[in-house]
């Protein structure tokens, strides 16, 4: 449901980036005849030019660095306990303090390395997992083939987070890495078989028949022939679970069910839930922590959304263009605006 | 006739596999959290109750499959153990006291944002770059991106603890008396606002976004173009011509939210203290009530395959191209 098959538009895509921006003479976008190198410069013209790609590069990009050098630049143990109890943010605590006189910024940018690599461990496994159950499952034939489909099938409909806490509740080991685990393991499936249904279709083209009849190994035709020429469903497929798969982790961290000693974002929302920072008017306990998950989750969204739009020129000509010239020419003037 | 066995035996695949899930988990957990927890009431239980708790565990030592013939024969008696937390009341009669909270409030909220969220999607594609296209649609898929349970946390805090206009927590107003009477009505409608008002802003972006992009393929359609070219009503050609033919990805899309609602009134219920099942979950881990958290996940397993057969079934009648 949160992953759109159409990306949702505003006036700036409906012509494509490089002819808005008086590009023209420059680049046809994603022309058949050109050097693969130049096909490369034209895909990154597209996507700098792009409004939304580059507001939601820009976010992710602050969180990257963030978590990757943001530790260093802390002088204060995130754990430390201070006299100042639940103060409201200062000049000393811009974030605040818990009510332990922990300072709220030094853990949020502290939990910004595991929220961030958790989620992209947890991402990538569910991501490997449905590329190659989708490719293998569209592309093989056989009982071993049909019995996998039925896999997907079946965990299309279990419920995940009830799975999720069940699994946690027996776990020996409660932490980040039985979390990740269970969220790869329940989310890959849709994308697998967004993925089978392509490879399906890609199955009967004539470049798959021609390795096929050149002798080319199975292994090669899959990862070689058909995988690259998915890598736009497989990269965007990698940001929906990401964003769902960081969300859900914080659900699951705010329940008290993975590790709450160690620093995160969502453990930081478990303690502020525990010790009633909202009874307390605490707000700014779980603002932060809140806040960088939704602006995170929103500039995954906003990528997620242009590369729908460049990677697959279809989206942005026929679906979208077509109905506008029909049906603008049939409304009486005044009674629907069309876009500008 | 075909489609309906072939749907038919997948869920009853699939209801096996929870089952099956839901008896292999406990016996896969090293160290058997199960026997210290039994140690602990032996002495407080009778006999039968320690054997089916026995048999629950897998504190057994007869073979894996007599164990699992043993549990198949005890749930289809209906027989899901007793609680640990509310002892001795058997984990059915939890469930059924939890149930109707989750359902109606679940219900109504899922209802209410289908309903809405479509109309809002469908006026998102007539009117392209109207009010409604381009500033609610990006606002509410933001909101859709939003964590739920902060979304629910935020306009607790807001709307609860600084403007008093909602209760904090529970249900209903405990100094009432439990009754079907007016007051009591308004203090469960009262309390149920906040739960269902934030479930159904958190969802309305995605019925929103799904109607509209299903509902632009269909507007190019020619019969569209045919419909207004003979000059039919707009509402008519909106609604009974482009819209009734985009619905249908909405449909399946209720049944796997439904799915993710049902798992999903887990987080609600534990932000707003919310009394039903996914309160009740959340009590069972944490006091590691092993057979009122087995019970409840093979319950919630079971109410979200049978929501995504229905949806099948209205499917194969909505379209019958799929059968």
């Amino acid at each position: 449901m949160s992953r759109p098959v159409l990306s949702q538009e505003t006036p700036d895509n409906q012509l494509p980036p490089t002819e808005k921006d008086g590009l023209a003479a420059e680049s046809t976008p994603l022309s058949s005849t050109k050097s693969a190198s130049s096909r490369l410069s034209d895909f990154l013209k597209n996507f700098t030019s792009n409004r939304k790609a580059l507001a939601g590069l820009i976010i992710i990009g602050i969180f990257l660095l963030i978590a990757i050098f943001g530790p260093i630049f802390l002088r204060q143990d995130p754990n430390a306990f201070s006299s100042d109890a639940l103060q409201s943010p200062s000049s000393a605590h811009w974030l605040g303090t818990t009510n332990l006189g922990q300072d709220v910024f030094t853990q949020v940018i502290d939990g910004t390395r595991a929220s961030i690599l958790w989620g992209l461990a947890t991402a990538l496994i569910a991501t490997f997992l449905s590329v190659v159950i989708g490719i293998a499952t569209g592309y093989l034939e056989g009982v071993g083939a049909d019995v996998l489909v039925m896999v997907i099938n079946v965990f299309l409909v279990l419920p995940g987070l009830p799975l999720i806490v069940l699994v946690v509740a027996y776990s020996p080991v409660r932490g980040p890495l039985t979390v990740a685990l269970v969220l790869a393991f329940t989310n890959w499936a849709y994308q697998a078989r967004v993925l089978r249904a392509q490879t399906l279709s890609l199955k009967a083209r004539d470049f798959v028949v021609a390795a096929r009849a050149s002798g080319e190994s199975t292994w090669k035709i899959l990862f070689w022939e058909i995988l690259p020429n998915e890598i736009a469903i497989v990269v965007s497929g990698f940001i929906g679970t990401l964003i769902y798969v960081i969300g859900a982790a914080a659900g699951v961290e705010f329940l008290g069910l993975s590790d709450v000693t160690t620093i995160d974002w969502g453990t930081i929302l478990f303690w502020a839930q525990n010790n009633s920072a909202l009874l307390q008017g605490a707000w700014w306990w779980f603002a932060a922590p809140g806040i960088c998950l939704a602006g995170l989750g929103a500039g995954l969204v906003l990528l997620n959304f242009s590369i729908d739009e460049i990677a697959d020129p279809r989206l942005r000509s026929e679906i979208h263009r077509k109905p506008r010239i029909k049906r603008w020419s049939l409304i009486p003037v005044g009674k629907v605006q069309p876009a500008p | 006739m075909k489609y309906l066995l072939r749907r038919i035996g997948f869920y009853l695949l699939a209801i096996w596999v929870a089952i099956t899930v839901n008896f292999i988990i406990p016996r896969l957990a090293p160290g058997d959290p199960a026997t210290a927890l039994m140690a602990r009431f032996r002495g407080q239980l009778n006999p039968e109750a320690l054997h089916s708790l026995e048999l629950q565990f897998g504190i057994s030592h007869d073979p894996l499959w007599v164990q699992y013939w043993q549990y198949l024969v005890q749930l289809l008696h209906g027989n899901l153990g007793v609680s640990f937390t509310y002892f001795p009341t058997p984990v059915s009669k939890v469930i059924g006291q939890e149930i109707p909270w989750t359902l109606t409030l679940i219900g109504i909220s899922l209802i209410i944002s289908f309903i809405v969220g479509t109309l809002l999607g469908v006026i998102a594609a007539w009117r392209r770059g109207s009010f409604v296209d381009s500033f609610l649609l990006p606002l509410l898929s933001f909101m859709g991106a939003i964590p739920y349970f902060w979304l629910a946390l935020v306009f607790l805090y807001v709307l609860g603890f600084q403007l008093h206009w909602f209760p904090l927590n529970g249900g209903y107003d405990t100094a009432i008396p439990v009754s079907w009477s007016s007051d009591f009505l308004a203090t469960v409608i009262s309390h149920g606002f906040l739960p269902a008002g934030t479930i159904v802003l958190a969802s309305l972006g995605g019925w929103m976004l799904g109607m509209r992009n299903a509902m632009i393929t269909t507007l190019s359609e020619d019969y569209v173009v045919m419909a207004q070219a003979k000059g039919l009503k707009e509402s008519r050609v909106m609604l009974i011509y482009a819209a009734r033919n985009a619905i249908l990805p909405n449909v399946t899309g209720f049944a796997i939210a439904l799915g993710f609602v049902v798992g999903g009134s887990l987080l609600t219920e534990i932000v707003f203290s919310y009394p039903g099942i996914g309160f009740a979950l959340y009590q069972a881990v944490l006091n590691n009530d092993y057979p009122l958290l087995q019970g409840i996940f093979l319950l919630i397993a079971l109410a979200v395959l049978i929501a995504n057969f229905l949806a099948d079934l209205a499917y194969g009648v909505l379209d019958p191209r799929v059968r």
